[in-house]
């Protein structure tokens, strides 16, 4: 009997999340709402990159799209913790779509996520305007233009930025220590070509493991190669301790140290003293200009951080779409998608952008170089923008695609 | 200039320094865990949780109090030992009559725990800590440059191992904790408190994870995750070593950290497997671990 | 099996059968894929008593391997799942000839640290696309049925489930399954009596890793991809977590708690941001310290006690 009651107990606690969604789809959403969700990792290795911070950016664009377009359409907002688990990222997404009426999902980093929602978002037509990951494959083997917008940056244009521009200034032999796996590899092939396209010279290269504890050996075969620059091709906080063993073991004195993806995050969490001469990549800067400034430190008094590329993508994102359904009347996936690749995007966060034929979202990207902590007049005044890199120099020309979609045409 | 496989012996030198260096956080840490083992019998998978602690210690003492790294070296491990004295009294003591394996899975969700309450309330970037003004620069040692900070690593690991082995094995206290962990019933029945005994040697085993975390605050990123990756590749060490003896699990310690160090110039794509692969190789030849008995 | 299982075996299959029509099936499914591995595991820690800590690399290794077949070698999808789940059985062959050479707490270091190893196979090698994963693997057909269609795959899924359910409860209540206790409760004891434990704990951990392996394969052809995610050692503490939670050594207790868990995980995702983990951990701690039979185990005790109150 106690196994017969157990059993029903168990199966009722896996229709509890069905009788919600019966519910909702009884009253199911009419035009005049549109529902944006932000999917993303706020429990996880990526939570400071974009986390809490990019469902604030969210909110800061209805807000603002509120306030200056009076849209006669309710907007509201859902989020959630996709705990970098690919599994669970779909699931919500599909749950999202078929029951919630969410119409656009943004954010969603971590790129098995994004490949596998971006799957789901295809399948029931709908719209993700991606401002967290950083796979090429997105607009290239796994392209879905009609649906899917790379918003913010990916590995080519992570590694292209730095591998023309820096080698252009006469630093121009390379050594990379590359995190062992398809991303690393992949930022390591990037920069190495546009390495030698500038008239470079790579030097060689050692491949560490992930989550790697200590880099000082690694360091130590990159500074007997004599390299004018070392390329770190990796993430997070293997990038972290690569730059603070460099720093202990006394590269920064004779080479450059090249972060292929680093972020405002990662050098607020080592310091200007550690991080002083580096030079990268960046999708977005606060400190640009006074409509940056405004934004970013709006950001600030309710995140006390300054935003992110993701974060300041993630509200332009959000406000491009929502432009795009005033201007149609319309939450039609393809009516939307057209305005948005008609309409150029000007905010705080691109000027002039655009989204290409292979959902590639086309924008301006900085080089940028770390100041030294006596040249930095406030807190989080990080940078200085050595080079604007133009959107159609910085990302993957279409020449180069693997995007299926649009090599058919 | 002489050279092993392409390798300049001078680099090769260097090399071996720097696998010394890592050797001496699997020494310490390690050694914590033959502590906790002897005594309670069970794995502390806690551990790199608290090592994590340690060095976020270091760095909130810094940044909101104040307290410099040299009072950390003290304060901190005496902070983690103090939570691990209450993780004792409060949960594992409640244990000790169980399966071992459950003390495992307690501090397995411990681990999960505490991570993720430091990751909610510091994120995962991570924290700056600059090396102590004493220690900048580097040792020029004529086939490298040693950073002082590492040397420093290596001589107060190397300290803290030995002055556990004196304590442990030459003095009245180590011969009552020793006689605790042959026969507990016998030694309380001489009118040795034994649950104090354990109480403190649990404390102990986990604030040589805090004094770890402090030595690695300046060397690595301090953040959330910084134990979970370490904790792995310690059980190896542990594995490998055997958990009878303190001298051992140190000297295992010390030597896979130069082999991994070794691993890392020839085939830097197997370096972070080579310790699991050793382990393979000992459990075909040596079950027990080298320095192990089979019970 | 015992009657009352076999009824409660009987009921649960058939609400199993209507639930797509009230219920989302793609959850249904992750809920069962999960349930199969947790029973897998609980074959090996509630009736072996051995605690495998790396199980989630049997789980992850089949789900490449399905998918890489299905996707690469366009394989029909009956012989990617078969050798999802091979690939799973020969590597726990490998992993289970290593790790029973050592006991208990050393058993559990040792398979988490293979385990580990295995997953870093994973992360270089180029066949599973890194941190991108293996994507948009194709369901393909069986019988002619598309299974593409999640109502389909639902019906194949519920059968691949009910079987292994029906064979992990014979091998619980066959001869072999009795030894295996009798290694559980007293190992020596079984050395004793003249039984080669080191060959019934090497099978029962081959089978354990073998059914995972289904559990993986499984996985992949509802989400059509693999990730790394699968093979990571958090997911080892969660399987851990499922049995633990559900109730050890209980026939239904492993589908209970991987029922919690998945439910969990899922609506936990909206609401509580980033204190998942905290969450998780504080269950393991609960359990371990109060509730250590799990939720079958606490509720069957409990009812127990009733019914002997009542015969008094």
């Amino acid at each position: 009997m106690m196994k017969r009651k157990l059993l029903a107990l168990s199966i009722s606690a896996l229709l509890l999340p069905a009788a919600g969604s019966v519910l909702a789809q009884a009253g199911k959403i009419s035009g005049d709402v549109v529902k944006i969700a932000v999917l993303t990792d706020m429990s996880g290795v990526y939570s400071d990159l974009g986390g809490k911070g990019s469902v604030l950016a969210a909110e800061m664009a209805i807000e603002d799209f509120k306030a200056s377009a009076k849209p006669k359409f309710k907007i509201e907002l859902v989020s959630a913790d996709h705990q970098n688990k690919a599994d669970v990222g779909s699931n919500k997404v599909r749950e999202w779509y078929d029951t919630q009426g969410v119409d656009m999902v943004t954010d969603v980093l971590n790129s098995a996520v994004a490949l596998a929602v971006a799957k789901v978002t295809t399948e029931k037509n709908k719209i993700m305007l991606n401002a967290g990951a950083a796979s090429t494959r997105l607009t290239n083997e796994d392209c879905a233009p009609n649906n899917v917008v790379h918003y913010v940056y990916d590995t080519y244009a992570l590694a292209n930025g730095p591998g023309k521009a820096v080698t252009k200034q006469g630093k121009d032999t390379w050594f990379f220590l590359t995190a062992d796996y398809a991303f690393g590899a992949s930022l390591e092939k990037d920069t190495t070509d546009a390495v030698k396209a500038s008239g470079g010279k790579v030097l060689g290269s050692v491949k560490h493991p992930l989550n790697a504890s200590d880099f000082s050996s690694f360091l130590l075969q990159a500074q007997a190669s004599k390299a004018k620059v070392v390329g770190l091709a990796n993430a997070g906080g293997d990038t972290i301790n690569s730059i603070k063993a460099a720093n202990e073991f006394g590269l920064t004195k004779n080479q450059t140290i090249v972060g292929l993806l680093t972020t405002i995050i990662d050098i607020h969490a080592l310091g200007l003293p550690t991080t002083q001469g580096m030079m990268f990549t960046e999708g977005y800067y606060w400190n640009l200009n006074n409509e940056t400034r405004d934004w970013s430190r709006k950001f600030f008094s309710k995140h006390k951080k300054m935003p992110s590329m993701l974060h300041a993508g993630t509200y332009s994102a959000v406000t491009t779409y929502l432009k795009a359904v005033q201007a149609t009347g319309s939450d039609d996936t393809a009516t939307v998608m057209k305005q948005m690749r008609a309409t150029p995007i000007n905010d705080i966060f691109a000027k002039g952008g655009k989204i290409r034929e292979d959902g590639r979202m086309v924008h301006d990207m900085y080089l940028v170089e770390v100041k030294k902590p006596a040249e930095s007049k406030e807190p989080w005044d990080y940078y200085h923008i050595k080079q604007v890199i133009p959107g159609d120099q910085a990302f993957q020309p279409m020449a180069l695609s693997r995007c299926p979609a649009v090599a058919k045409k | 200039m002489t050279e092993i496989f392409g390798v300049p012996i001078q680099a090769l030198f260097g090399q071996l320094m720097l696998g010394l260096v890592n050797g001496s956080f699997y020494a310490v840490l390690s050694l914590g865990l033959a502590v906790i083992f002897g005594m309670l019998n069970i794995i502390n998978f806690a551990h790199g949780a608290l090592y994590m602690m340690g060095a976020m210690l270091t760095w909130i003492g810094l940044e909101y109090l104040g307290i410099g790294y040299w009072w950390s070296l003290l304060l901190a491990p005496i902070g983690v030992g103090l939570v691990g004295i209450a993780i004792e009294r409060l949960m594992l003591q409640w244990l000790y009559k169980l399966d071992h394996l459950y003390g495992l899975l307690l501090t397995f969700g411990l681990a999960l725990m505490i991570e993720g309450l430091f990751r909610d309330l510091y994120g995962v970037a991570g924290q700056p800590y600059s090396i102590p003004e004493e220690f900048a620069g580097a040792f020029n040692l004529g086939f490298m440059f040693l950073p002082k900070y590492r040397a420093w690593v290596v001589v107060a690991s190397l300290a803290v191992c030995l002055a556990t082995w004196f304590v442990i094995e030459k003095t009245r206290l180590g011969a009552y904790l020793r006689a605790a962990t042959e026969n507990p019933k016998l030694t309380q029945a001489f009118g040795i408190n034994v649950p104090l005994m354990v109480m403190l040697t649990y404390g102990f085993g986990v604030g040589l994870a805090g004094f770890a975390g402090v030595l690695a605050a300046p060397a690595t990123q301090i953040g959330p995750l910084m134990g979970s990756n370490l904790i792995i590749v310690v059980f190896a060490v542990v594995v490998i070593g055997g958990m009878g003896s303190i001298l051992g699990s140190v000297v295992t310690g010390l030597g896979l950290g130069i082999i991994e160090g070794m691993t890392k110039v020839f085939w830097p794509e197997a370096s972070a497997t080579v310790v699991f692969m050793i382990m393979a190789v000992v459990l075909m030849i040596r079950p027990a671990g080298l320095f192990g008995r089979e019970k | 099996m015992s009657r009352r299982v076999s009824i409660a075996y009987l009921i649960g299959l058939g609400l199993l059968l209507l639930a797509p029509t009230f219920i989302y099936p793609i959850l249904v499914m992750k809920v069962l894929c999960f349930a199969l591995f947790a029973c897998a595991f609980n074959l090996l820690l509630g009736y072996t008593g051995l605690l495998s800590f790396g199980h989630a690399v049997f789980l992850g290794s089949a789900a490449y391997v399905t998918g890489h077949a299905l996707k690469v070698w366009e394989l029909p999808t009956l012989l990617g799942l078969l050798a999802g789940t091979g690939a799973a059985t020969l590597l726990g062959w490998v992993i289970g000839s290593l790790a029973i050479r050592r006991q208990g707490i050393y058993f559990a270091m040792v398979t988490l640290a293979l385990a580990q190893m295995v997953y870093f196979f994973f992360l270089q090698a180029s066949f599973t696309g890194g941190e991108d994963g293996l994507q948009g693997v194709p369901r393909g057909t069986l019988f002619g049925l598309d299974l593409a269609d999640d109502i389909n795959l639902y019906y194949l899924v519920v059968a691949i489930f009910a079987g292994s359910f029906w064979l992990i409860q014979r091998t619980i209540n066959s001869p072999f399954g009795q030894i295996l206790k009798a290694i559980r409760e007293n190992e020596p004891r079984a050395i004793s009596l003249g039984y080669d434990v080191a060959k019934y704990k090497l099978l029962a951990f081959v089978l354990s890793a073998g059914l995972a392996g289904l559990a993986g394969a499984t996985k992949t052809l509802v989400f059509k991809f693999a990730t790394l995610t699968d093979a990571h050692w958090h997911t080892s503490g969660e399987v851990v977590l499922m049995t633990l939670l559900g109730g050890m050594g209980t026939v239904f207790g492993p589908v209970v708690g991987a029922t919690v868990i998945v439910a969990l995980q899922n609506e936990l995702a909206d609401k509580v941001g980033s204190l998942v983990t905290v969450i998780m951990g504080a269950i393991f701690v609960i359990c371990v310290l109060a509730f250590r039979r799990g939720i079958v185990g606490e509720s069957l005790a409990l009812y127990e006690r009733m019914i002997g109150q009542k015969g008094r």
